[in-house]
């Protein structure tokens, strides 16, 4: 019944998804319609998250890791348009969602929060607002059953002297502090699925670090799944059960943990983890980076996206995308080296 | 015996081959490059309404500029016999010599009260009034973006002084003060346009001269106000920074960094200010405070067709209709222009 | 091996002024409050701190883009403090973070890498500028095709170049990398800090590189200075800051960086901080971090604490340097 990844030929897989799975995305493509044109955001995405687990989704600028998040809540924005694909979500389809049903899950069943608490938060209403408002709208809770549900949200959060908070503005509180307003918010309502779309980027690392630490503990307190989207390898290393690494619209590899940081099997993710500076090192050793820039969106190449930048970029990558090979059955990339392997196995066979 | 490849039939071993340097960089091709204006220039051409004015506008110019060099009357030719003509119509005297065989150019727009073709009459009043507007708006242009620059730059007390000054200009009536310096340097002037090679005077006539200098005076304080707060905006910009540290002047940051970032607003604002200036100039005339006769502008005509409305509505028509229609193809223009030139614009 | 220093700030102050409260309230913030350290011919110092620091306001106010409230900045022995600066820019440059913002949007890259040679006068012929500007554009990794466009054709790692370019245009000594690398994309940040390198390297450049990555900036310096709330808490060489680090701030500095390595990530012995960073308008009294120092007492209350030479090349400012240790 699975079809993520690699059975791509079943092109009838439509409306068929793994009732195991809490987020169930398979060969989404998604683009934007722009005046300058069609910018191709998503290019065929295929994953999952299971209920309680914490998936990492690394990409750079272009890579459409927050446009994958945001599809499964229904807020593409204009000019955006999904145009093929299959996007599940707790046995919802999301795909054929009306706005009025998704209005009833937002909040609700899935949350999000965002990178920036300043511009996240209404700076003209007071934190106990914008806490009460979601506990408002999707339960019959009355004011004053919502008020005190806000206290115990504050606190839950690590926010200390709730009732004062409750009755202050956003300005006047820090980053972390608004932050923790956010999560908040998001949890209001016990939902499933929290998407956390580069909620520390914007914070020192000493705060990152408090943010980070409290998310996990809520994980554990409230068995939630969670999308961590980041670009800070560091953090996914530390809070994250599986990964998939993102890169121009693809999903190029994905698997637990573990896999992806000493199995890296994509030539991305090997780059990556190249070319980031090791605090702990002994000695001065170069970095050695990934060569080139990220890809046009307006216009990505027909083959593997990555290849531009591919130091082992072989023919076959510039004419065809590669397709799924998995490694073990949780770890898959989409690599023609990976092929290759198998292939000249083949051919060996076959003399 | 077939061999059997599990992956696809158009796979074939080289495929797998290391691509060339060359293969790979054909992927990485810069976009043709787009400058600011050629995106601006774009934008303004998808615009119908714009695209129309801009049409009607240079028509007017050709009008006012081209043809009267080679139409065969003259502003200030009177022809005797030819009073009042209506549009299209010959006086006995030209009929009876177009009968005798001469070719006579019609008299388009009829002729006025002295006999003088009215259709050159209004192209060189159009002329009269672009060029006050345009060169009035140029000396607002000039002094208000250097005014208002410096000011905003500035900032501080500076900025204070400066701007208690715009206060102040605002609150002096205008049309006051080009009746009083009318009054004030009608003798001085006269004496001037005697000398040699100040007979221009004469002929631009002093009432002109007192609406350029009160232009001068007072009407630069709008713009100087808009360039103010662009600059006020701009000067935060890393970039001015960025020109500062590398020890550029105040006057190369002003002129190269600041004033080069707002001239979509320049030049919208100047656009904008053409028709104001015509507008002013004209209905000025029309109180009998602009050109000297004989050198008619589209006010004064207004003015004197005003006297035979009922009998000859054609006289005051024609330049009416004019007036409006120059004044609303620029102010169409310019709201063209300031929809291209949007700060908004995404790169 | 002779050092020479190359740059020196001493008791460096930056206030400036807040609007807002009564009138009888003047209040400041105390953006840099009395720093000093120097740097060597050669070297690279890094500055690391969290927003609010005042490291980047330090790294502007060396440069004299911001006049200093009070203290001395000596270059090359000299003190320039209140001198003209104009000579001097031509030896002291900047990189910024923003390479979106620092760019005149106006302007080709051509003209963007030849302003300085022409507000310097450092061609004597078109030819000869527009020589120098491929030249320059080259060292960065760009070509001639590319002085014609405009910044906004190019990607940030590209733009950030562009202002590096700028910046060397007129052959400085010492320049001041305020977080070049923050802005851009994980996969471009390690080709920019090894153009850095290289640049060091080929012309025999100083830098004073601020950032708040301690991870890329201990890569890239030698020595490390640690700033909080406008004051300097410890400096030291990079590896000794990293390992052997005495001041609490900079011990759980180092311990919430989280590694790109699970294992480790899952042994490591993290030093959380509670509450968050303080206003720099009205900063605690005494010393400024005993707010959220897990080793504070009374006495951090009444005093700051004195910038001390703990071990050789190595200071810190703490009144419990024994205990921490």
């Amino acid at each position: 019944m699975n079809t993520t990844g690699s059975n791509a030929a079943t092109g009838a897989a439509q409306n068929v998804h793994n009732p195991d799975y809490l987020v169930d995305i398979q060969h989404e493509r998604l683009s934007f319609f722009t005046p300058a044109g069609e910018v191709k955001a998503l290019n065929d995405v295929s994953l999952y998250v299971r209920p309680g687990e914490v998936l990492g989704i690394v990409g750079e600028s272009g890579s459409g890791k927050s446009v994958t998040a945001y599809s499964i809540m229904g807020l593409t924005a204009y000019p955006g348009r999904l145009i093929g694909g299959d996007v599940w979500f707790n046995g919802h389809y999301i795909n054929t969602m009306t706005e009025k049903q998704m209005r009833r899950i937002r909040g609700n069943e899935v949350s999000i929060i965002f990178q920036d608490p300043m511009t996240s938060l209404n700076p003209v209403y007071t934190i106990g607002d914008q806490i009460r408002e979601v506990i408002l709208l999707h339960t019959d809770k009355t004011k004053q059953q919502a008020n005190d549900r806000a206290r115990e949200l504050l606190s839950l959060v690590g926010i200390n002297e709730p009732d004062k908070r409750l009755r202050q503005y956003p300005h006047e509180l820090s980053g972390g502090m608004r932050q923790r307003v956010m999560i908040a918010i998001a949890l209001a309502c016990e939902p499933k699925l929290l998407i956390a779309d580069e909620p520390t980027t914007a914070l020192d690392v000493t705060i990152q670090a408090q943010i980070l630490n409290l998310m996990m503990d809520l994980k554990k307190k409230l068995g939630m799944a969670i999308i961590l989207i980041t670009h800070d390898l560091g953090v996914v290393a530390g809070t994250c059960d599986r990964i998939a690494v993102m890169y121009a619209g693809k999903v190029v590899e994905s698997g637990p943990t573990d896999d992806i940081f000493y199995h890296p099997a994509h030539e991305y993710t090997k780059g990556l983890l190249r070319s980031i500076p090791n605090l702990n090192e002994q000695e001065h050793k170069r970095l050695i980076p990934i060569e080139g820039s990220p890809v046009d969106m307006l216009n990505p190449p027909a083959g593997c996206p990555f290849a531009p930048r591919c130091r082992s970029c072989m023919k076959i990558c510039l004419n065809r995308p590669p397709e799924y090979t998995h490694l073990t059955d949780a770890h898959f990339s989409a690599c023609w080296l990976l092929d290759k392997a198998k292939f000249e196995a083949q051919g060996e066979e076959k003399i | 015996m077939t061999k059997k490849n599990p992956l696809s039939f158009q796979l074939n071993v080289d495929d797998f081959l290391p691509a060339t340097e060359a293969e790979r960089q054909s992927l990485n091709q810069l976009r043709p490059s787009v400058s600011f204006w050629k995106d601006a220039m774009r934008r303004l051409r998808k615009n119908k309404v714009a695209m129309v004015s801009l049409f009607v506008i240079i028509v007017i110019i050709l009008l006012a500029f081209v043809v009267p060099t080679f139409y065969p009357y003259r502003y200030e030719e009177q022809i005797k016999g030819a009073l009042y003509l209506k549009p299209m119509t010959f006086s006995p005297d030209e009929q009876a010599r177009i009968d005798a065989g001469a070719k006579i150019f019609p008299h388009i727009l009829g002729t006025d009260n002295m006999g003088r073709d009215y259709a050159i009459r209004v192209m060189v009043g159009s002329r009269i009034s672009l060029l006050v507007g345009i060169i009035a708006s140029a000396i607002i242009l000039l002094i208000g973006s250097i005014y208002g620059s410096v000011s905003g730059y500035f900032g501080g007390t500076v900025d204070l002084v400066m701007m208690r000054v715009v206060d102040i200009i605002y609150t002096v009536p205008d049309i006051l003060l080009i009746i009083l310096l009318s009054m004030a340097l009608k003798d001085p002037l006269m004496a001037l346009a005697a000398k040699p090679g100040w007979e221009w005077v004469q002929k631009l006539g002093v009432n002109l001269i007192s609406i350029f200098i009160v232009f001068a005076l007072l009407y630069w304080v709008g713009m100087a106000r808009i360039v103010r707060g662009q600059v006020l905006t701009l000067k935060q910009s890393e970039y001015v920074t960025a020109a500062r540290a590398l020890g550029a002047s105040s006057g190369r940051i002003i002129r190269k960094h600041l004033l080069t970032n707002c001239i979509g607003t320049l030049i919208v604002t100047t656009t904008l200010q053409i028709p104001s200036s015509i507008f002013t100039e004209s209905f000025l005339s029309f109180l009998g405070l602009g050109v000297a006769i004989p050198m008619p502008s589209l006010g004064s005509l207004a003015s004197d067709g005003l006297n035979g409305l009922t009998s000859y509505p054609y006289l005051l028509l024609a330049p009416a209709l004019l007036i409006s229609l120059i004044i609303l193809s620029f102010n169409l223009f310019g709201d063209g222009l300031r929809d291209a030139f949007d700060p908004k614009m995404k790169s | 091996m002779e050092q020479t220093k190359l740059v020196e700030v001493q008791h460096l102050q930056q206030f400036f002024p807040v609007s807002g409260g009564s009138f009888a309230e003047r209040r400041v913030v105390k953006a840099v409050d009395d720093v000093s350290f120097f740097i060597n011919k050669g070297e690279t110092l890094g500055l690391v701190g969290e927003s609010g620091c005042g490291k980047t306001t330090l790294g502007r106010t060396l440069l004299r883009l911001y006049e200093p409230t009070d203290g001395k900045i000596f270059y090359g022995g000299k003190d320039i403090t209140h001198v003209n600066m104009l000579p001097y820019r031509r030896k002291m440059q900047i990189v910024f973070q923003d390479p979106y913002a620092s760019l005149d949007p106006r302007m080709t890259v051509g003209d963007i890498v030849g302003e300085a040679i022409d507000i310097h006068h450092l061609a004597k012929s078109a030819q000869e500028r527009q020589d120098r500007i491929i030249e320059l554009l080259s060292l960065v990794g760009l070509n001639s095709e590319h002085a014609n466009r405009y910044p906004h054709e190019f990607s940030g790692g590209q733009r950030q170049r562009v202002g590096i370019a700028r910046a060397l245009a007129v052959n400085p000594e010492f320049i001041v990398c305020d977080e070049p690398i923050s802005a851009l994309d994980v996969s471009i940040q390690a080709q920019v800090v090894n153009m850095f390198e290289d640049l060091q390297e080929q012309l025999g450049l100083t830098y004073l590189f601020i950032a708040h990555n301690l991870s890329v900036v201990k890569h890239i310096s030698n020595r490390i200075g640690v700033m909080y709330l406008g004051k300097l808490v410890e400096l030291a060489d990079s590896y000794e800051l990293t390992f052997h680090s005495v001041h609490p701030y900079t011990r759980s500095l180092i311990s919430a960086i989280p590694i790109a390595d699970p294992k480790v990530n899952r042994a490591a012995h993290r030093i959380v901080l509670q509450g968050d960073v303080p206003s720099p308008v009205n900063p605690p009294s005494g010393c400024r971090f005993r707010t959220r120092c897990p080793y504070a007492d009374a006495c951090c209350a009444e005093s700051e604490p004195e910038w001390k030479e703990v071990s050789p090349g190595h200071y810190a400012a703490c009144h419990h340097l024994d205990r921490v240790r």
